[in-house]
């Protein structure tokens, strides 16, 4: 069983950073169908600060690494994102502790954490059109792989499920956020949050279990 | 995108370092973010703190003063602030008799809010916090995240600043907002989209003969689009859900507000403000005391937002005393 330690954690920060600039446009723009414009702007705000951080976090157990994401994310990100995202960081690293790796189940179990923290910030349930629709099922397919999969087995049906969560719903009316303002006219678009959530899983599977 | 800034990244802190220089008599501008009255903490008073996206100036910090807020947290444009803006605000006006936090209800806001108040609590400071959700344009119901705080925020932070201001307790001035809250209402249209300067283009599209009916302050689209219409026709179609919602019956004194946008001129602010007069006077509502001009606005946009609150003795007194902030300045 293969462990998950702190550089993997690392990597996949410094992947998810890079991502979330290089498709900051893309995520603005979601956002200003449905929101106010701002998901891609203040997650690269975000995640630019955390990059600057990492440095200094190689040599540090998992749950340091996760704390400083989250309460970074917690001081620079602002709307619902940085309370959101930060939530999520703040529960893997109570989960994940003064270890320096975790087996794939304790990982799994640490992400279950993070998922819960976001629901409970947000007051949001399974349709109501936000990231939670992502964040999920990639929880819950993980869960399935944990026990019997490989770290890239279950990386990819995480990554794989969290795109499926994210276009479920793009017909969906959205009741939370922004968005809801909208009734209606909600419906038929893409949902940001969903998005970034689905790229945050993505880069998971790419840093931490790169294909061949 | 035309501005008349010097870079994206540096709006805000440009201008907050412009109110710092042009207002040194009633506030300062401390880390990180945040306009402070420039006189507090005051002992023995109760601080009254707010905060929200930037790009709706003067709110929040125009309204930081004698008689008003004691400390506003800016965030990006049209982001809410992070809770360390809200801790320092809080922890920098705590005379030693609690912290009320107006919050504007938007989801990003309601969080980080909350967050600084458990923050503030664990440090001994003790928190209450309003939030107001005066927009009858959004369907209050289980299925959104409820009507947004927009111009009844202006008049909230007047009427219990002044509480505040003439020695009132953490719970009278709290019990005063709820009740400001619980009797404003509100509905906004929009003529013009607006940039975000980080995002560099409008944020919708909208027709030279089209309008947005419903919008909020965030440039976020309303719930109707409709062909544009005249500014009588305009405002019945914000006034009547107005005056429907409450509903504010003959007899009723009001406070009437006429805010614009950001990017609509006076003169058609009071063009709007001639009907809001001759529709209260239909209804036998009496305007006791109104407020025109630009408060809480979205950046460039073109448009306005009517605001009706319902006075009682208590609220219009307030409303009077003396107030000494950058955007609202009488009684001094």
């Amino acid at each position: 069983m293969s462990e998950i330690g702190s550089d993997d954690l690392v990597r996949f920060l410094e992947l998810y950073a890079q991502r979330i600039a290089e498709r900051k446009v893309e995520l603005t723009d979601l956002d200003s169908q449905i929101g106010d414009a701002d998901h891609g702007i203040n997650m690269d705000r975000g995640f630019t600060a955390v990059l600057a951080k990492l440095p200094d976090l190689r040599e540090s157990d998992l749950g340091t690494i996760a704390k400083t994401v989250g309460m970074t994310l917690i001081s620079t990100v602002g709307g619902a994102s940085g309370p959101l995202y930060g939530t999520f960081f703040l529960r893997l690293a109570t989960a994940l502790g003064e270890r320096r790796s975790v087996t794939l189940p304790e990982f799994v179990a640490a992400v279950r954490a993070g998922l819960e923290g976001v629901k409970q910030r947000g007051k949001a349930e399974l349709d109501d059109k936000t990231m939670v629709d992502a964040m999920t099922p990639a929880v819950e397919a993980l869960e399935a792989a944990a026990a019997g999969s490989d770290l890239r087995t279950a990386l990819e049906a995480a990554a794989e499920a969290a795109a499926v969560g994210r276009d479920r719903i793009t017909p969906l009316v959205a009741r939370k956020g922004r968005a809801s303002y909208l009734g209606e006219r909600s419906a038929n678009h893409q949902d940001p949050g969903a998005t970034s959530t689905t790229i945050l899983f993505e880069a998971l599977r790419d840093a931490m279990a790169p294909a061949g | 995108m035309k501005k008349l800034i010097n870079d994206p990244g540096t709006v805000v802190d440009d201008a907050l370092a412009g109110m710092a220089a042009a207002h040194p008599d009633r506030v300062r501008v401390i880390e990180p973010n945040v306009v402070v009255r420039k006189d507090a903490p005051r002992q023995g008073k109760v601080g009254v703190i707010s905060g929200g996206g930037s790009g709706h100036e003067p709110m929040h910090g125009g309204f930081v003063g004698m008689g008003m807020l004691d400390a506003a947290c800016p965030g990006a444009v049209f982001t809410s602030p992070v809770p360390d803006q809200m801790l320092a605000a809080t922890k920098a006006v705590d005379g030693g008799k609690g912290v009320l936090h107006i919050v504007k209800n938007y989801t990003g806001d309601i969080m980080n809010f909350e967050l600084a108040a458990e923050l503030a609590q664990a440090e001994g400071i003790e928190v209450t916090s309003v939030v107001i959700a005066d927009d009858v344009a959004v369907q209050d119901s289980l299925y959104t995240a409820g009507r947004r705080g927009v111009g009844g925020t202006v008049l909230a932070e007047k009427i219990v600043g002044a509480a505040a201001e003439e020695g009132q307790d953490l719970a009278s001035v709290t019990a005063l907002c709820e009740r400001v809250q619980a009797n404003v209402r509100s509905m906004g249209m929009a003529l013009t989209s607006c940039t975000v300067p980080a995002a560099g283009k409008p944020t919708f599209e909208i027709g030279d003969d089209e309008m947005e009916i419903g919008i909020g302050i965030h440039g976020e689209p309303g719930r109707e689009r409709k062909k544009l219409a005249t500014a009588d026709e305009i405002t019945e179609m914000l006034m009547t859900p107005i005056l429907d919602d409450m509903p504010f019956k003959s007899g009723d004194k009001v406070l009437a507000f006429v805010n614009g946008m950001g990017g609509t001129p006076l003169i058609e602010l009071y063009v709007v403000y001639n009907k809001v007069a001759a529709m209260c006077r239909d209804r036998g509502v009496s305007i006791e005391r109104n407020l025109v001009g630009n408060y809480i606005t979205s950046l460039e946009m073109a448009g306005c937002s009517i605001t009706l609150l319902k006075l009682d003795d208590e609220m219009t007194r307030l409303w009077d005393a003396p107030v000494n902030t950058p955007a609202l300045r009488w009684g001094v």
